[in-house]
């Protein structure tokens, strides 16, 4: 039991990252029908931008850990969506209503782009950092066995949560929420109703980029190494997650997010860790077979 | 006065020329309908007024102002509404959460007021406002359309074949709130109608439509009377669609 619990809670903090980056591709499916393949980058950024906060942060003399946390989370939340805006105004914008098969080409092109980038300019040797936050509960215990709850782990739940709460009402609540929806729906009949279409899908890749940004600087802290490399897997992680979880769907992306974390956990746990990812995989071909649309996801209603 | 002018406007669809010189005006609180058959390019027409596709040459000039390459959005908010070829209604919201887009150019304090007045139009809206779009029937959706598009108060509401799959009865209900909306609420009305008897009654004046080009003008009972217009459009719409009152 306290092995189950113990994994458990190392699979909810995976989960987190994969739903919060897998929000970004399901809004962007959503609103304009593309799978943007360069979303992983996006989150390898937000962690590059969160250590080199940290570093400057560092350098500068903040050493409260707090402190230091919330200026790291603005600065990736602000700096990392420049790209992500960018990313839609260079490559995708122009490809508008050409074939999806060319913004598909496209995004992971871009994908390839942003990691030779990042590569380049930071090198190719993984970044280590120090553990920002240590320390944490001991929940149970089971002869020598104990059950660990770290502050980090709790900070990374609270954040996640508190943002997919925020991110569901500005869907639910805000003009731009609507505008969104309306998009999603049909975009020519949106513009008719007087909204900037363009605008809107800018602000949908400027929200899904500020959920990767936080997603990396969580892998960031939680992990303590980071390279050029690892938008890739997890960009994949992700978008499986929100397949899984039915595309399109907000709910559904951040279910799936949790439910991959959860089974690769689970399987590294109990099974071969080596095939986690097959295990996951396994998942989506499953889900694809027998629910295209996902857990969630609601089929086309005929349009009429 | 003159609301909307459009001089010489030319479209393509693709590669297909749609509209190939198209002068139309539409004054203060008029209601100017175009007729036209199938493919004659009277959707195109109310679609390049709202800038998609854009008009490739000519002017269009709404109340003193070029309106020709503007985005769409702009277009919209300077005051024009369209209800749109297929109504468009959107399947997965509820009526209210319809009416609600709509809105969403106009100041929310408004809001109340013109929900009532559109559901005073409509009152069958108001039972059914909770239930999703994509669940109405043919009429409902058709006057969803029409109410969403005068949420946003404008000046100009261009209507595509209202008429369009509903039954008789429907159809003269559609046709006197239409009236009503122009003459109550003072919005200018153009209306695009294969209907060609019904709108030509109702219109102050109208505009013959084919093959991209605008054939006759002239006031609502002028067009009625004309011998050419009896065959073309009036005769075998009442003929083969049976709809003659």
């Amino acid at each position: 039991m306290a092995y189950f619990t113990q994994q458990l809670i190392n699979g909810l903090t995976l989960g987190s990252i994969y739903g919060l980056i897998a929000i970004g591709y399901t809004l962007v499916y959503g609103i304009i029908g593309m799978i943007n393949f360069a979303h992983g980058e996006i989150f390898m950024i937000g962690a590059f931008i969160s250590i080199i906060a940290f570093l400057v942060l560092g350098i500068l003399g903040v050493t409260w850990i707090p402190l230091a946390l919330l200026i790291v989370l603005i600065a990736t939340m602000i700096l990392t969506p420049v790209y992500g805006w960018a990313l839609e105004r260079v490559a995708y914008r122009p490809l508008r209503g050409s074939p999806r098969l060319a913004a598909l080409i496209t995004a992971i092109g871009m994908s390839i782009f942003l990691q030779n980038y990042v590569q380049l300019v930071q090198g190719a040797r993984i970044k280590p950092m120090q553990p920002v936050i240590s320390g944490g509960f001991e929940i149970m215990r089971e002869g020598s066995f104990t059950v660990a709850l770290s502050y980090l782990q709790i900070l990374i739940f609270v954040v996640t949560v508190v943002l997919m709460v925020v991110f569901t009402l500005v869907i639910a609540r805000t003009e731009l929420g609507r505008a969104q929806r309306a998009c999603e729906q049909d975009l020519g009949m949106a513009a008719l109703l007087g909204i900037d279409v363009d605008r809107t899908i800018s602000l949908t890749f400027v929200m899904g980029a500020a959920l990767a940004s936080v997603a990396g600087l969580i892998f960031l802290i939680n992990y303590g190494v980071i390279d050029f490399y690892i938008g890739f897997l997890a960009g994949i992680k992700a978008f499986t997650a929100a397949v899984l979880g039915g595309i399109g769907s907000l709910p559904g992306a951040m279910l799936g997010g949790l439910l991959i974390g959860l089974i690769e956990s689970f399987w590294s746990a109990y099974f071969t860790v080596e095939y986690k990812d097959v295990a996951a995989y396994s998942v989506l071909v499953l889900v694809l077979i027998f629910r295209p649309t996902g857990l969630l996801g609601k089929p086309d209603i005929e349009k009429v | 006065m003159t609301m909307l002018s459009i001089t010489g406007v030319h479209a393509f669809y693709g590669h297909i020329e749609a509209l190939r010189g198209v002068d139309v005006e539409v004054k203060h609180g008029e209601i100017v309908t175009l007729i036209g058959a199938n493919g004659a390019g009277k959707s195109t027409l109310l679609m390049t007024i709202c800038g998609n596709p854009r008009a490739a040459k000519g002017r269009i000039v709404f109340d003193g102002e070029d309106i020709s390459a503007k985005p769409t959005h702009e277009i919209i908010r300077s005051g024009i509404a369209q209800a749109p070829e297929g109504r468009r209604i959107f399947p997965h919201m509820t009526v209210m959460e319809n009416l609600l887009m709509g809105a969403i150019t106009s100041e929310p304090r408004y809001l109340d007021e013109d929900l009532e007045k559109v559901f005073a139009l409509f009152p069958i809206l108001k039972e059914r406002r909770e239930q999703r779009g994509g669940t109405l029937s043919g009429g409902e959706q058709q006057m969803l359309a029409i109410a969403r598009a005068l949420m946003s108060r404008p000046r100009l509401l261009l209507l595509d074949e209202p008429s369009l799959g509903l039954a008789p009865m429907l159809v003269k209900q559609i046709f006197s709130v239409i009236k009503a909306i122009n003459a109550e609420q003072n919005v200018t009305v153009f209306l695009v109608e294969q209907n060609a008897y019904h709108a030509l009654r109702l219109a102050h004046r109208g505009y013959v439509m084919a093959n991209g080009r605008i054939l006759m003008s002239g006031t609502g009972k002028e067009l009625l009377a004309n011998e050419e217009i009896r065959s073309a459009y009036l005769e075998g719409a009442r003929d083969t669609k049976g709809r003659r009152s």
